[in-house]
């Protein structure tokens, strides 16, 4: 792994400094650390639904660590957000704290909605997670009106809804390849491109839209550019298993939609290692074909570079490698202890209370009288978020 | 976020305007559809988040001309023409709102809300709910509502009971002026999204009404007594109040009915609608929306819940029929009118 990506920092050297050259050691052993911290979380939550722990569906981000983690750490803090239901690694990338994730799905009050939410509904305001969704490509329509609200604040008001002031922001939105074939992607993206929305669609192209393959059901599948192209946007293919590489191309993007509050569209090249959700026999795929991708993983890949003594981050760091070993090993002792307590952690929390949250939180004012008897309450605090 | 505004120019000054004779009060004479642009053009000029946006509301003011003249005085960024993209418009309003703004996104017809379903009952009902109150979506979808303007089925339904099913939502209908502009109000104060029909048969009615020029709320739900009685409760909302009120006129003088204008289905003011049950043992339910899970329906089974042992014969429902709405020849035919809703009053009272 690490003599395949030896000639490209090799060349990098000689070349212009890339993005991800200009970051502190420690950002690029977070990223390593985030997506140890998703495959973990990941696992282990697939022994708790199978444990029959975990309720409703569960759809898992083993594979795509890299694309979250990589185009979040493009973002700034208080740029929104929205993805669809495979949606913990985006939480977690976001800086949701495992706890609360993981409660959630355990359905416990202390889960980041209070266990009403579920796998597919990570929400996060203060980190600006504006949702996992759970109707394929709705939420598209959402990131642009998201992006809108932005360019409006800035624009319009002239300063932030939250006080202070405003500045030009992108939105992301997240979608699985198999969003490309509903109407209302093409109905946002028709007004991004429109009214010149800075918001980028990210097309986290696994291949498989469940069980369909893309070029089963979508057309222009080799080029997805060209479905940019029609909307007046800018379009990048980008891999999205290499971290380093993601972080050089995906940056520069971003940076140019916030400066010039215009739109793109990414077809981000990425490989889920499970099923589509925890019932899935998978008769679309072979082994062989998972075992190829799995031999280009995409935390090996990165932790390999970070340990590598030949790259330009070991020669100024005086020929020694930016991860050591022991440095790996620790860091997946943290991440293994981390989700072990977000297990204990849900586990042991209470449920729901059912007098104060079963009606809870649908408007803000109580209305009287609704079913059965109770009237709506305002629900607690999270003390977690 | 307070307003940024300084004083204006009052909105369309080609509506008669006057002093009330005993408060001193500022009055403006509008129907409906004038009542709705000028309460549009207060609450934008009172908090720069308010913001319409839709087909032709801008250029061309709206299907309706509910919109008309809010792009002169605000600007095409306020005032956001849309293509035609019911699903893009509702899923960008969504986002606008939990973006922190106050967006006002038109429909054109009931019928086109078919596109933009999904965006309202599976996300902008259920922020509130998945993210525990972190996220909500603070909208007015405007949409014109209803028959009796010779349009085609798709622009001539009554979906309110569709609405009104979906936790979250709120479901306002008007049918005066006065209501409209107060619902309206109340309505894009809301911290919830609500879903304002405007009933288009009487948008312009040869009529119009001297109403107060300052902002004022009328409560979301909250009904309106329009005539008080004591022998039969005659619940209503939107245009069919107009057919009632006629109705009321084509009885004999001796029999007093209680006219209730619902004004909102959702939330419904549960309390004023049992009251005037308990008090007069008799009731008749008037809607356009086909009969069957009408939203006459649920209000049948609340009094029956309620009023048991107070009815003196059943609840009567006086509806559109289990049919597509036809289109105009026959729609005064399918619309509930002053000599049906006679029949039933009689009939209950005689029962």
């Amino acid at each position: 792994m690490a003599t395949a990506t030896a000639p490209d920092h090799a060349s990098a050297s000689k070349a212009a400094k890339r993005p991800a050259d200009q970051l502190p050691d420690a950002t690029l052993i977070g990223w390593l650390k985030d997506m140890l911290l998703i495959r973990e979380f990941e696992n282990r939550t697939a022994q708790a639904y199978q444990q029959a722990k975990i309720g409703g569906f569960c759809h898992l981000y083993t594979g795509q660590e890299a694309l979250a983690v990589g185009t979040i750490a493009a973002l700034n803090h208080d740029d929104p957000i929205v993805t669809a239901y495979r949606d913990h690694g985006h939480a977690l990338a976001r800086g949701m704290s495992p706890e609360a994730c993981m409660a959630e799905m355990f359905g416990k009050s202390t889960g980041c909605a209070k266990g009403k939410g579920g796998s597919m509904h990570m929400f996060d305001r203060p980190n600006w997670l504006f949702g996992g969704h759970g109707i394929v490509s709705a939420q598209n329509a959402l990131g642009t009106g998201l992006a809108f609200a932005a360019r409006y604040e800035w624009e319009v008001l002239g300063q932030s809804v939250e006080g202070g002031e405003a500045k030009k922001k992108v939105a992301l939105t997240y979608m699985g390849d198999g969003a490309l074939n509903q109407g209302v992607l093409h109905e946002s993206m028709n007004l991004a491109g429109l009214w010149s929305i800075p918001v980028i669609y990210i097309v986290e192209n696994n291949g498989y839209s469940m069980g369909t393959a893309i070029e089963r059901g979508t057309t222009m599948a080799s080029d997805l550019r060209k479905k940019a192209e029609a909307y007046g946007m800018r379009g990048e293919i980008i891999d999205g298993l290499d971290i380093v590489d993601l972080y050089n191309q995906f940056k520069p993007l971003v940076d140019w939609c916030r400066q010039e509050q215009r739109p793109a569209f990414v077809d981000l090249k990425t490989y889920r290692y499970l099923g589509h959700s925890m019932s899935d026999p998978q008769k679309y795929r072979t082994k062989e074909e998972v075992d190829q991708y799995k031999a280009k993983d995409s935390i090996d890949r990165l932790a390999s570079q970070l340990m590598d003594t030949s790259t330009d981050r070991a020669k100024a760091n005086g020929g020694r490698p930016v991860l050591t070993e022991q440095a790996f090993m620790d860091i997946q002792s943290q991440v293994k202890a981390a989700v072990q307590r977000s297990l204990e952690f849900a586990e042991n929390s209470p449920a729901p209370d059912v007098a104060s949250e079963l009606y809870s939180d649908v408007y803000l004012n109580p209305m009287k009288n609704l079913s059965p008897i109770a009237d709506y309450t305002i629900g607690a605090k999270n003390p977690l978020l | 976020m307070s307003s940024t505004t300084t004083a204006k120019e009052p909105f369309n000054p080609k509506l008669r305007r006057r002093v009330d004779d005993q408060g001193g009060q500022q009055l403006v004479e509008c129907n409906l559809v004038e009542a709705i642009t000028l309460t549009l053009a207060q609450e934008m000029d009172l908090d720069d988040r308010v913001m319409c946006l839709g087909e032709d509301v801008g250029l061309n003011g709206g299907v309706f001309r509910a919109t008309d003249g809010l792009q002169a005085r605000f600007g095409e960024q306020r005032v956001v023409d849309t293509p035609l993209s019911e699903s893009g418009i509702m899923g960008s309003a969504i986002g606008l709102a939990m973006g922190g703004m106050r967006p006002i996104p038109e429909i054109q017809f009931e019928g086109f809300l078919g596109p933009a379903y999904d965006q309202l009952c599976n996300h902008a009902a259920r922020y509130r709910t998945r993210s525990r109150g972190a996220i909500t979506v603070p909208m007015v979808v405007r949409v014109p509502v209803g028959g009796g303007i010779h349009a085609p089925e798709l622009h001539s339904d009554s979906p309110e009971a569709i609405y009104a099913h979906q936790p979250g939502l709120k479901v306002v209908m008007p049918s005066t002026p006065l209501d409209a502009k107060g619902l309206l109000a109340a309505a894009i104060a809301d911290p919830d999204p609500v879903i304002f029909f405007e009933p288009k048969r009487v948008y312009r009615l040869p009529t119009r009404e001297w109403i107060p020029e300052d902002r004022y709320t009328i409560p979301l739900g909250k009904a309106r007594i329009v005539s008080e009685g004591t022998d039969l409760t005659l619940v209503t909302w939107g245009a069919s109040v107009y057919q009632a009120l006629a109705a009321l006129d084509a009885l004999p003088e001796d029999v007093s009915v209680e006219l209730i204008d619902l004004r909102t289905i959702a939330p419904l003011d549960r309390d004023t609608v049992i009251e005037s049950v308990n008090k007069t043992g008799r009731c008749v339910i008037v809607h356009e929306a086909p009969k069957t899970c009408g939203f006459g329906a649920e209000l049948s089974s609340i009094i029956q819940e309620n009023c048991f042992l107070h009815l003196h014969a059943p609840v009567q429902r006086v509806a559109g029929f289990d049919t597509i709405m036809p289109y105009y020849k026959l729609e005064l035919e399918y619309l509930p009118d002053s000599k049906r809703i006679v029949e039933a009053v009689q009939q209950t009272l005689a029962y």
